[in-house]
């Protein structure tokens, strides 16, 4: 039956009306207009879909929507499309950190997560925060590098 | 000689045009698939046209539009349009100013153009690009001797420039999946499971109901789709009809069939280039046989069609390579004459190839002209994706060398057996459609004038005689396309690992031993930069292997070394690179493409194969075919060598088969035994070393 369903994307609450099992990728795709999370294989193997849940790294392509009723989705819309913008997105464009750009999006939904709860994050660490997600066109480096970066200018006071 | 672009598409206004908003639009054939080409495409046309790069808005590959440059591969883009772009740029100025001088009473050659207004001396004469677009002629076909610009006076060529398209990409859109034209609806394809499976029974009313929400089920033969305004709904119809569908299907594949060395006992078409030594020889003799598995492109974004019908017309966007060809076989298989087929070309994932992107579009507009209005939307899945999209062909390599006193070779004999690559015989709903048994089946093309498999099989050495015998095998288990090299990742990965073992008898340094079988001073070049990048002459017990081939035998020279560590798994240390490419475009992303091409090198290494079982491809998630993954991939670095007087070539797929040799060269003296077949799983390596 379909329902309606109240929760909050990038600070701003929204109601839908979905089959409970709906995907909460498709909603935000289809229903919000939110096309910044993508679907790469709708089994949470690729990370190309994340999202952060009240605080939490998830699959959007995994995760009915009734899950998250009263949750605070995050996406990656609310780096690129704030004032200013985060300076993850800034650190990709400058180190060209990608090719064909899939992949990025729900990267840099992870690194701003990783960057919020270590400020000093080591290469290695930074690679192990990204293992889920896969990169096809081998950006992998300049992923990485654009990740330190953010996180050097981060750490300087403002 | 005209570039075959312009051969095609001889006038500017097909390629040039002067927009109201003062821009300047430039459309062309080739397509971005995440290679940077429209970026450098766009730096070309600012350095000839004297315009700034952002004042370019490229479109690309849009049949309505684009001149048509066939299919994007082999990477050509730079050489092919690039070569295209610059010459009419250069025409289209020369023509301006030529106007522009009459009405001045002046000479062309005091004139000059500064972000696209004509100057004489300091002073602006008052008229620009726009102002003069009307009256100057750019239907009359593009000269050849336009005066291009002088590479020295360069001010936007050879500089990196970021890419245009990446910040819409991270904010959110510029993918096909991200279009939603209104009223559009979902749609989803039960695949068949083989070309001969036959669909005996479908519960409809049990799709239904799993759906849950209005669900549209259009079955023609064979070929079933659902249709529905909700994405998920179409997703659980489609998984639901995947659980209730019974086929009937004869294709029972083995095991065996999954392996490259099948291929050795199969009915092969035969193809000899070159002069191969086949009789018996009364030199030394070297001979190892190499391979690699059925590889997938693994694009992170599975293929995605759109196709609206309305009175009577056919609009299709896709994330092909080729927009015109598929416009034309899109036609063909729908009955509708090309002009009524418009096919617009949207950017999907990286493509590295033949995937699943023609067949989606197919997919789409086979349902639109079956349901007229809406826009359709089919999106593949990952499993269709994996399991139905073109694979790269598994290769055997056998090579064999004569080799003189010195342990050199005086002959060199190359034989290879392989499927097909760049077939683009079918479209995968064909044979679902009623009446598709009666209709002779699509046969891959005959590749006795050129077969991608041979691509790099000519030793990128001087050798005084070589020759290749080339066994296409035509049917294949599965169905074979191109994908990234072609061949060249295979024929490079053998010849590569073949030098070591050649170096090796002769008791020579890998690097000397290659040096002194090159006269190539781009060559020598590479070879010795990587090497100096690499620290090889200091490497001591650091597991170093090299890797060499210039691309085609006729582009890119790329020398890359690799550092392993292997025991029972193989560890990437660390990549350098050398390349000389020509004259560069962007350096910046003619790097990014290196890289590209040495992960993904060192991923199929490491960890690829497309698996089957009894009823087909059985890798169909990202868990039964593992890649390369953030915590494996080890530092990068390239250097680029500047040769600004020769011409550009492609870059894409060049690094990738000097990767596999470096990383095979370097597996092999971390272990002290060879592998020769890809990849080099654990159970490989176990193998190598108890035989050894
Ligand atoms: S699309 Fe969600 S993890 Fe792959
Ligand atoms: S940039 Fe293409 S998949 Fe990562």
């Amino acid at each position: 039956m379909p329902t309606s369903i109240a929760f909050s994307v990038n600070g701003r609450p929204v109601e839908v009306t979905a089959e409970p099992e709906d995907t909460l990728l498709d909603v935000l795709r289809n229903q919000l207009g939110l096309t910044g999370a993508r679907f790469g294989c709708g089994a949470g193997q690729c990370g190309a879909c994340a999202v952060l849940v009240d605080g939490e790294l998830k699959a959007a392509c995994h995760m009915e929507i009734a899950a998250v009723a009263g949750a605070k989705v995050t996406t990656v819309e609310a780096l690129s499309a704030s004032n200013p913008p985060h300076p993850l997105i800034q650190a990709f464009l400058e180190k060209q950190a990608g090719q064909c750009g899939f992949c990025l999006n729900g990267i840099l939904v992870s690194a701003s997560l990783l960057l919020e709860r270590n400020r000093h994050p080591s290469r290695a660490e930074i690679a192990r925060a990204l293992d889920w997600h896969l990169c096809r066109c081998g950006a992998h480096n300049r992923i990485l590098d654009a990740i330190e970066l953010a996180a050097t200018r981060m750490k300087e006071p403002a | 000689m005209l570039p075959p672009s312009l051969e095609k598409t001889p006038t500017p206004a097909r390629w040039v045009s002067f927009r109201p908003d003062r821009k300047v639009g430039l459309n062309v054939g080739k397509v971005e698939f995440g290679q940077g080409i429209a970026t450098a495409l766009t730096q070309i046309a600012a350095e000839e046209l004297d315009v700034m790069p952002e004042q370019i808005a490229i479109t690309f590959g849009d049949t309505e539009r684009a001149p048509d440059e066939g299919l994007t591969v082999g990477s050509m883009s730079i050489e092919i349009s690039g070569a295209s772009v610059r010459l009419v740029c250069a025409d289209v100025r020369r023509r301006f100013l030529d106007v522009a001088a009459e009405r001045l009473s002046c000479r062309r050659e005091d004139l000059a153009v500064d972000e696209g207004v004509i100057r004489r001396g300091r002073q602006s004469t008052g008229v620009d690009y726009w102002t003069l677009a009307d009256v100057v002629d750019l239907d009359a076909p593009v000269a050849e001797d336009a005066p291009r610009k002088d590479p020295t006076a360069y001010r936007v060529v050879g500089k990196s420039a970021p890419r245009i398209d990446l910040p819409g990409k991270l904010a959110g859109g510029g993918f096909i999946t991200d279009l939603r034209p209104e009223g559009l609806l979902h749609a989803r394809v039960l695949r068949q499971p083989s070309p001969q499976a036959r669909l005996q029974r479908l519960d409809e009313a049990a799709i239904r109901s799993a759906a849950h929400g209005e669900v549209e089920i259009l079955r023609e033969g064979d070929f079933v789709a659902a249709l529905a305004p909700s994405e998920s709904a179409a997703e659980r119809a489609v998984a639901a009809a995947e659980s209730v569908a019974v086929w009937d299907d004869p294709r029972r594949l083995t095991p065996e069939q999954q392996e490259a060395a099948w291929l050795r006992g199969q009915p092969a078409e035969d193809n000899v280039v070159g002069e191969p030594q086949t009789g018996p020889s009364g030199n030394r003799l070297h001979r190892a046989t190499y391979s690699k598995p059925y590889l997938s492109h693994a694009s992170m974004g599975p293929s995605v069609g759109l196709a609206q019908y309305v009175d009577g017309r056919l609009t299709v966007w896709s994330h092909t390579q080729g927009p015109y060809p598929l416009r034309d076989r899109i036609a063909r298989a729908a009955g509708l004459p090309p002009e009524q087929v418009t096919l617009r070309h949207a950017q999907g994932s990286g493509c590295y190839g033949h995937n699943g992107a023609d067949d989606a579009a197919f997919d789409a507009a086979l349902i639109a002209l079956r349901r007229p209005g809406p826009p359709i939307r089919v999106q593949w899945r990952r499993e269709d994706e994996f399991g139905f999209e073109p694979v790269g062909s598994a290769m055997v390599v056998e090579l064999a060398a004569e080799l003189d006193e010195a342990g050199r070779p005086t002959s060199w004999t190359g034989e290879i057996w392989s499927g097909p690559h760049g077939n683009r015989s079918r479209l995968l709903a064909e044979t679902a459609l009623p009446g598709a048994k009666d209709a002779p089946q699509a046969r891959p093309p005959s590749n006795r004038m050129f077969s991608g498999a041979v691509r790099n099989a000519p030793p990128s050495y001087d050798i005084p005689r070589w020759g290749v015998i080339d066994h296409l095998i035509r049917e294949t288990p599965i169905y074979c396309s191109s994908v990234r090299t072609l061949g060249a990742l295979q024929n490079v990965f053998a010849a590569e690992s073949f030098v070591d073992e050649l170096a090796a008898l002769a008791s020579e340094d890998p690097l000397a031993y290659r040096l002194s079988l090159t006269s190539d001073p781009r060559a020598r070049a590479v070879l010795e930069a990587a090497a100096e990048v690499a620290g090889w002459s200091r490497r001591g017990g650091r597991a170093l292997g090299i890797g060499y081939a210039r691309y085609k035998n006729s582009g890119a020279y790329v020398a890359v070394i690799a550092e392993v560590e292997a025991a029972e798994t193989v560890r990437l240390k660390h990549i350098w690179c050398a390349s000389d490419i020509g004259l560069v475009i962007n350096p910046d992303g003619a790097k990014n493409q290196i890289e590209g091409g040495i992960l993904m090198a060192a991923s199929w290494c490491l960890k690829e194969q497309v698996r089957l079982d009894e009823r087909g491809i059985a890798s169909r998630t990202f868990g039964d075919y593992p890649m390369l993954r953030f915590s494996e991939v080890p530092p990068v670095e390239v250097r680029l060598i500047e040769t600004p007087d020769a011409p550009s070539v492609g870059i894409g797929e060049a690094s990738s088969g000097p990767a596999a040799g470096a990383i095979g060269n370097a597996v092999a003296s971390a272990l002290g035994v060879r592998v020769r077949d890809l990849p080099f799983t654990r159970e490989r390596l176990a193998a190598a070393i108890l035989a050894a």
